[in-house]
């Protein structure tokens, strides 16, 4: 209807006046004004239909697609297009899905994002490469160390240096800790959306115990700006083995808390289990990652599989599932804590001495103590804060196992003190693509349970 | 203040030797190739593009981690390989293989006059969101994708925000004792 009204404007205008120029025309035929929502049936084209319905989606070999097998086909008339959200508490921010249900059974679906977007790709170019870290630390709210890992990882590849041993162990001490607070929300968004309020209160308790060592080593619960290019911002404090240990001990209990309320619950395991399907095939051909893509029974960590940090000498596991539904994702998860906690305690062991951020003067500000000696070194200190530091040109693509899935930095350096692009692949912007594929079929009941086992995070989505 | 610190451009490490050495042989489709950071970039033109991309879905890349675009309006003399006329906008696609564990990256430049490209679609779905962001945000259309709408700017925005011609808005500093216009 809208299209249509539009069109009618246009042509209305240009009868009136000159016909537009080319440049007009040029601008006119690359601003499509197509709408972005779930158009009824009779007016979506046949490829766009297909995408939607799952058709397009390489199946498994062997299987044949035959239109007559789906049970939830039926004809237009009979189905009703609805919203679901950008304000519904189930959808962790502001995502919104046009569901097509037929009766309660959910025949298309299409998420609708955009309405956190705030342009931080377009900010990150007027950034310079030591400011850059307080924008991506914004992107994914829940994990923002993640963030700054992987943007400080490829400047340091574009820039050919390293950052010290003890820095990519500080760093990795903080990642696995971000994996556990991050986790922890998602155990409770995911309890109160399945109608379980204890476990809210249980994940923000032991979340709140992470985020206040986070407090004592960057200074902020969130959006920390701790991990730079070069290495750290700062070294631990003074008695962070005990803080870290408290963590440690305390939570495989209570993750047995978890198992109680959760895990082994009857009504919890109805509402998750067979609910959200989606094969190993269809995960890595809609580019899935993280929990997902293992929930399906793909083994793939590239904490493992492509090792970064220091993490090829510390032993851990990787959880799969097997058949892919929220109850595997969900299982994925918890394992994954209890692999959290194991990683933390050997860094806890093997934490090595040294310094926490590059030598490299080019790239690191001089200490607070040469800063009263030494005009110099103020001069260096004051010109790394306001201008930076020059990068050599060249492109490079970073990526991390976020617990979220792979997050990447595709970077592109002119030679200049800023980044010349700044490309996030965010985790939760590609994994939602899975999300028509899940509901395929399912009751709209489901369509909360299967949401929150995505688990997206709207800032990463629309960045 | 024209000079910053100035980081020396360093040689490839030795990950870029060990690549060029055992992995890039491999993926010789006769295409240009070239290494950046230590990491393996094929440039093939746009003709052949999809036929490229079909082929390392065939050798194991089973999975499309990234497609996003860049803008090189300001940048139309950077390093590319011999026989790649630099263009206006590239696409960069990242690809991934799960069972050989590697990563592979293909660049492919998009004139401005006509910013088209063929989609991924067909081969990797997955691509879907990406190329709708790449549209969105550049302006480079993708042939054969079944939705390229707008994903994260409105629908009736115009102008696409992330080409390097579109000017960031800047909202003027205000200060509490100073007068107001009004």
């Amino acid at each position: 209807m809208r299209r249509v009204r539009r069109r009618d404007a246009g042509s209305e205008r240009r009868g009136k006046e000159s016909l537009p120029s080319s440049h007009e025309r040029a601008l006119m035929s690359v601003t499509s004004e197509l709408s972005q929502e779930l158009a009824p049936r009779g007016s979506t084209a046949p490829s766009e239909l297909l995408r939607e319905q799952g058709a397009v989606l390489r199946l498994p070999e062997g299987t044949v697609l035959d239109r007559a097998d789906w049970s939830v086909e039926s004809a237009e008339d009979e189905t009703m297009i609805i919203n679901m959200g950008p304000q519904h508490p189930s959808t962790h921010g502001v995502l919104r899905l046009m569901l097509e249900l037929d009766g309660e059974t959910v025949l298309r679906t299409k998420p609708v994002v955009g309405y956190l977007h705030t342009g931080m790709e377009k900010t990150g170019e007027e950034l310079t490469y030591v400011q850059g870290a307080t924008n991506v630390t914004r992107m994914d709210y829940l994990s923002p160390l993640h963030n700054e890992l992987v943007f400080s990882m490829a400047t340091e590849k574009l820039l050919g240096i390293e950052a010290p041993e003890r820095a990519v162990w500080i760093r990795m001490l903080m990642c696995e800790l971000n994996r556990l607070s991050s986790h922890c929300m998602w155990m409770a968004t995911n309890g109160m959306d399945l109608g379980s309020t204890s476990m809210m209160i249980y994940g923000f308790r032991e979340r709140e115990m992470i985020l206040a060592f986070f407090e004592k080593v960057t200074g902020l619960r969130m959006n920390h700006n701790y991990i730079r290019p070069g290495g750290v911002a700062a070294d631990l404090p003074d008695g962070w083995e005990d803080d870290v240990s408290v963590i440690v001990d305390t939570l495989p209990g209570r993750f047995h808390e978890y198992d109680e309320l959760l895990t082994g619950q009857p009504i919890f395991r109805e509402r998750v289990e067979g609910v959200g399907v989606i094969s190993a095939e269809q995960a890595l051909a809609l580019s899935a990652t993280g929990p997902i893509l293992r929930g399906s029974g793909v083994d793939w960590d590239l904490r493992r599989s492509m090792p970064y940090l220091a993490y090829d000498q510390v032993d851990f596991d990787v959880a799969v599932g097997s058949y892919g539904d929220a109850f595997d994702r969900y299982a994925v998860r918890v394992l994954e804590m209890h692999e959290s906690v194991r990683i933390v305690g050997q860094i806890l062991e093997k934490m090595p001495a040294g310094d926490y951020r590059s030598i490299d003067k080019k790239v690191t500000p001089p200490p607070r103590s040469r800063i009263d000696e030494s005009m110099e070194a103020l001069i260096h200190h004051f010109k790394i804060f306001t201008e930076g530091f020059r990068v050599p040109e060249g492109e490079v693509y970073v990526a991390a196992e976020s617990p979220r899935g792979e997050i990447g930095c595709y970077m592109v350096s002119d030679g200049s003190n800023k980044p010349y692009r700044l490309h996030i692949r965010g985790p939760s912007f590609v994994n939602l693509q899975s999300l028509p594929a899940m509901l395929r079929g399912a009751l709209i009941a489901d369509a909360v349970a299967v949401t929150s086992s995505i688990d997206p995070v709207m800032g990463e989505v629309d960045r | 203040m024209a000079d910053g610190p100035v980081v020396p451009v360093d040689e490839p490490s030795e990950d870029a030797d060990a690549e060029r050495a055992s992995g890039g042989a491999d993926l010789d489709y006769g295409v240009p190739m070239s290494f950046s950071a230590g990491q393996l970039v094929l440039h093939p033109d746009r003709s052949g593009y999809v036929r490229l991309v079909e082929r390392l879905a065939g050798d194991g890349f089973e999975t499309c981690a990234d497609l996003c675009a860049v803008d090189y309006v300001l940048l139309p003399s950077r390093a590319l390989p011999e026989g790649i006329v630099a263009e206006r906008f590239e696409v960069v696609v990242n690809l991934l293989s799960i069972s050989r564990a590697r990563r592979v990256r293909v660049r492919v430049q998009v004139p401005d006059a006509d910013p088209t490209l063929d989609s991924l679609f067909g081969l990797y779905p997955g691509t879907e969101a990406m190329e709708r962001e790449a549209f969105d945000m550049f302006g480079v259309r993708f042939r054969g994708h079944p939705d390229l709408t707008r994903i994260l700017m409105p629908e009736d925005w115009e102008g696409h925000p992330l080409r390097k011609d579109y000017s960031t808005g800047r909202i003027p500093v205000r200060f509490k004792e100073a007068p107001g216009e009004r």
